[in-house]
């Protein structure tokens, strides 16, 4: 029994980060109805610089965290630039269409370059135990990270000039447009902050698990359900779908063969898509 | 349908298919307007999906990969002999894409591809824990079972002409739905779907129909084509690379049109085939499908039946 309650403890801490890839997804859908499906190749890349950052520079793996942050958010700024642009009040597919294609061009260097390759980096932190358990110390620190950028991003929506326009321009554009504010600059830097929160979220499980080029489609896929979880287009709702996603993975798989874990939480997403087409913590559109 | 002439381009179109390989013995040649073939099978199933109704199925690949499951499965355990498995791959495959269809087509728009991402993941799992199907290192056939078609090399011909077959009744098929009342509806839905379901369109069936549909012929191919490798494994069966292929050459194309997506395929091949015998392109397959999207998408998103159309406005009433 202790042993389930540690397994879900585990869980919770591993569904903050998840929660926290997630709020890069729902940033982007909230304010421009736009489904970023270079999510995955994005969490890939942030792994990718934490590994380059901390192998081959020497760099302790905590400390990849800004560089990668401020990387991530030129590389989203970039990617409206080349993909979403020209996609925004377009049909969805069209937009779904554009961002497949970068991911497709993002994983194809990438297999180019390191091919499917297995990365690890060894992160030494002690770990805190409770009885019989201990919970690993890089598990503890990458949830309390993912907290604290959750709760930065939030008093950034909420207490900045910039950050309440990025939410002005979700609830309205084109009222948003009217009263002054530069709608197509504000569009930009929510790609930047929704792919910066990516890497910075593939960086953090970076330090968790070893990870391939490929494994981003199961990291996507994994924040497609928490978005529904916690609600399209609420960046707080989807830090809730996290931890009951984690909650969920740290309750199967003491019984469940690791890979049908993500068939589970498909199957979830789905139901969920079903059952609350809203998601089950949304309250209203436009919560943003 | 008999008397448009669109119906004699398509006929024509096979009988090239046909006969240019068997003229020459062209083994080569065989092999590489195969491939064609498949392609030109995938994309337009997937176009009856992407093209007329306006959902996008990332995971079409699992039609194919799941029809050569339940064909080189029957064969290998079963000693079913070909035609039968290969029809019985078809209807299950269809039949599982119906049941599948009614639930996941209650999503509408994205979030109907983002479940098509899921599919994916799911079935491949499936094929990698199931137990008679050899889990991840897959099956092999002995090559025994080509004796009853003649041994090897006949047998080759022979799927040859059977994907050349399937290839055909996939354009007859879009063609077909196109120009019928069902297809009517697919293409109210994909331009308005509350305004085609106040009409009348009876959207929740007529989606999962196309979906069931698009599931048939696909699968037989990949029966076909495995039967052929007489070897199928899951990361070869769900391959996504063949599923975006089939996304990039209907988009190449033209959505919509059956022309187009026939004509998309086969370019595609030969720019496939030249870009992989050049030895730097080989690695960036992906790379080139994914930048010939992104162009195509930003800067001709109705392809190039689209600019023929717009060229030629004459041929709209020939070429569907």
């Amino acid at each position: 029994m202790l042993g389930i309650l540690a397994s879900i403890i585990d869980g919770v801490l591993v569904g903050l980060v998840y929660g926290l890839a997630a709020m890069g997804l729902t940033l982007i859908w909230g304010v421009m109805d736009v489904i970023n499906l270079t999510h995955g190749a994005m969490i890939v890349a942030g792994m990718m610089g934490l590994y380059l950052l901390a192998s081959s520079l020497g760099v302790s793996p905590y400390l990849t965290l800004p560089p990668v942050l401020i990387g991530g958010f030129f590389v989203g700024v970039a990617l409206y630039w080349i993909a979403i642009h020209r996609m925004v009040g377009r049909p969805p597919l069209m937009s779904l269409l554009s961002t497949f294609a970068v991911n497709l061009v993002v994983i194809g260097v990438g297999t180019a370059v390191w091919g499917t390759a297995l990365f690890n980096v060894e992160v030494a932190l002690p770990g805190a135990s409770i009885g019989r358990y201990t919970f690993p110390g890089a598990h503890i620190l990458a949830a309390v990270l993912a907290a604290v950028i959750a709760a930065a991003l939030y008093v950034f929506l909420h207490n900045t000039r910039i950050g309440k326009a990025v939410r002005a321009v979700a609830n309205n554009r084109e009222a948003a447009e009217l009263v002054g504010i530069p709608t197509t600059r504000l569009l930009a830097i929510s790609v930047g902050l929704g792919v910066a929160l990516a890497g910075v979220s593939g960086m953090l499980i970076g330090t968790l698990f070893p990870f391939t080029v490929l494994s981003g489609d199961g990291y996507q896929l994994k924040s497609f359900v928490v978005t529904v979880l916690g609600g399209f287009g609420n960046p707080v709702g989807a830090l809730l779908g996290g931890m009951a996603l984690g909650l969920l993975e740290g309750l199967v798989t003491p019984f469940v063969p690791v890979s049908w874990t993500l068939v589970i939480e498909f199957a979830l997403f789905v139901l969920v898509l079903i059952a609350f087409p809203g998601g089950i913590f949304a309250s209203r559109r436009g919560a943003l | 349908m008999v008397h448009r002439p669109f119906f004699w381009i398509i006929a024509l179109a096979i009988a090239v298919f046909a006969a240019l390989p068997a003229i020459g013995n062209d083994v080569e040649l065989r092999e590489s307007l195969a491939l064609a073939a498949v392609y030109i099978t995938l994309a337009s199933n997937l176009n009856l999906m992407l093209g007329y109704a306006g959902y996008i199925n990332f995971g079409s690949i699992v039609f194919f990969g799941l029809g050569g499951y339940i064909c080189v499965w029957l064969i290998d355990a079963h000693n079913w002999s070909l035609a039968p498995s290969l029809f019985a791959a078809g209807i299950g495959v269809s039949a599982l894409a119906f049941i599948f269809g009614l639930g996941i087509l209650r999503l509408r728009g994205p979030f109907f591809a983002l479940s098509t991402i899921g599919i994916i993941e799911g079935v491949q799992a499936f094929a990698e824990n199931f137990g008679p199907w050899g889990g991840s290192s897959g099956i092999y056939i002995s090559p025994q079972v080509f004796q009853p078609l003649g041994g090897a090399a006949r047998a080759l011909w022979v799927i040859y002409f059977a994907l050349v077959a399937v290839m055909g009744l996939s354009l007859y098929l879009s063609y077909a739905i196109k120009t019928s009342k069902f297809g009517l509806g697919l293409i109210a839905i994909g331009q308005n779907e509350d305004a085609a379901a106040i009409l009348g369109v009876p959207t929740p069936r007529y989606k999962a129909f196309a979906y069931s549909a698009s599931a048939f012929l696909p699968a037989i191919a990949g029966g076909l084509y495995f039967f052929k490798g007489a070897f199928i494994q899951p990361s070869d069966a769900f391959d996504l690379t063949l599923s975006t292929e089939a996304i990039v050459i209907c988009m190449l194309g033209g959505q919509g049109t059956v022309t187009g997506v026939a004509l998309g395929a086969y370019l595609y091949e030969e720019l496939r085939g030249y870009l992989l015998t050049t030895a730097t392109f080989s690695n960036f397959q992906l790379v080139i499908s994914g930048v010939l999207l992104l162009v195509i998408v930003l800067f001709f998103p109705s392809g190039l039946m689209g600019w023929i159309y717009s060229r030629f406005p004459r041929t709209k009433r020939v070429l569907e």
